[in-house]
C-alpha cells in the first residue's frame, strides 16, 4: 500500500525532498517507517516527531493506505 | 474567534483594537489578557539579522484552531485571537499574538497563558535564524 510523506525544516534538509510517496507492507508502524526512511537515507535525527493525517501519534500508531504521515523535529513557534 | 497565519508583517496591537471592534462582546467583556512576542536581534549570545519561520499547510492552522476553541470552552470566553507569522521575519517585527476576552480576569490570564504555552510545545512551526555567520534551525525553544 501506498502512504504519502512529508519532511519539515531541518529534517527536510537533511532528507534531501520536502515530500515523497513510500510502499509499504500493511501494519506498518510509523516508527518502522521513520527507521527505513531514515537508514535509507543514511540520516540520524534524535528527537523526530510523528504525525498521521496532521494529528500527533505514538510510535506504534499502524498506518493505513493513504494515510499522510509527516516527520519532523520539535517544534519551535511563537 | 480567528485564527489566521500572516505571511506579510502585523502590528499586534492595531489587530487587538480592530478585532475587538468588529465583534458585539462590548458590555459583556470584563477583561482582555495578551500576549505579543517579537523578533529579537540576538540569541544565546548570537547576533541575528533576520529569522525565516516554516510551518505545516494544514495542520498548523487545524492545530491552533483546536487550541483556540478548547480554550473558549474551557475558560467559556468571550473570544479568543490567534495570529502568527510565517517567512522572513525583520527584527523588531511581531511573530505571534494570542488574545482572550473573558468576563473576568481570571479567565483571560490563565487562558491566554495556557494557549501561548499549548502553541509553543506543540504548533508545527520551525525558525531558522539568519546571522551574519550564515543561518541556523532553532533546535528548541525556551521553557519560558
Amino acid at each position: 500500500m501506498k502512504v504519502s510523506v512529508k519532511y519539515f525544516a531541518s529534517l527536510r534538509e537533511l532528507i534531501g525532498e520536502a515530500s515523497a510517496t513510500v510502499e509499504i507492507e500493511e501494519n506498518t508502524t510509523v516508527d518502522a517507517l521513520w527507521l527505513s526512511i531514515s537508514e535509507r537515507k543514511n540520516v540520524e535525527f534524535d528527537n523526530v516527531m510523528m504525525t498521521v493525517n496532521m494529528e500527533y501519534v505514538k510510535p506504534g500508531c499502524r498506518l493505513t493506505a493513504g494515510d499522510e504521515v509527516a516527520f519532523f523535529p520539535p517544534v519551535t513557534g511563537g | 474567534m480567528l485564527v489566521d497565519i500572516r505571511k506579510e508583517s502585523f502590528n499586534a496591537y492595531q489587530e487587538i483594537l480592530s478585532y475587538q471592534a468588529s465583534q458585539d462582546f462590548s458590555g459583556k467583556c470584563g477583561a482582555t489578557a495578551s500576549f505579543v512576542g517579537s523578533m529579537r536581534d540576538f540569541n544565546d549570545d548570537r547576533k541575528v539579522t533576520s529569522m525565516t519561520l516554516e510551518y505545516y499547510p494544514g495542520m498548523t492552522e487545524k492545530h491552533l484552531n483546536a487550541i483556540a476553541r478548547e480554550a473558549i470552552e474551557k475558560w467559556n470566553l468571550l473570544d479568543v485571537l490567534i495570529l502568527h507569522r510565517i517567512g522572513k521575519i525583520k527584527i523588531g517585527e511581531d511573530i505571534v499574538l494570542v488574545a482572550s476576552w473573558s468576563a473576568h480576569r481570571k479567565e483571560a490570564f490563565e487562558s491566554c497563558r495556557t494557549m501561548m504555552e499549548q502553541l509553543k510545545s506543540s504548533a508545527p512551526f520551525w525558525k531558522k535564524e539568519n546571522t551574519t555567520a550564515g543561518s541556523k534551525w532553532v533546535e528548541k525553544n525556551t521553557s519560558g
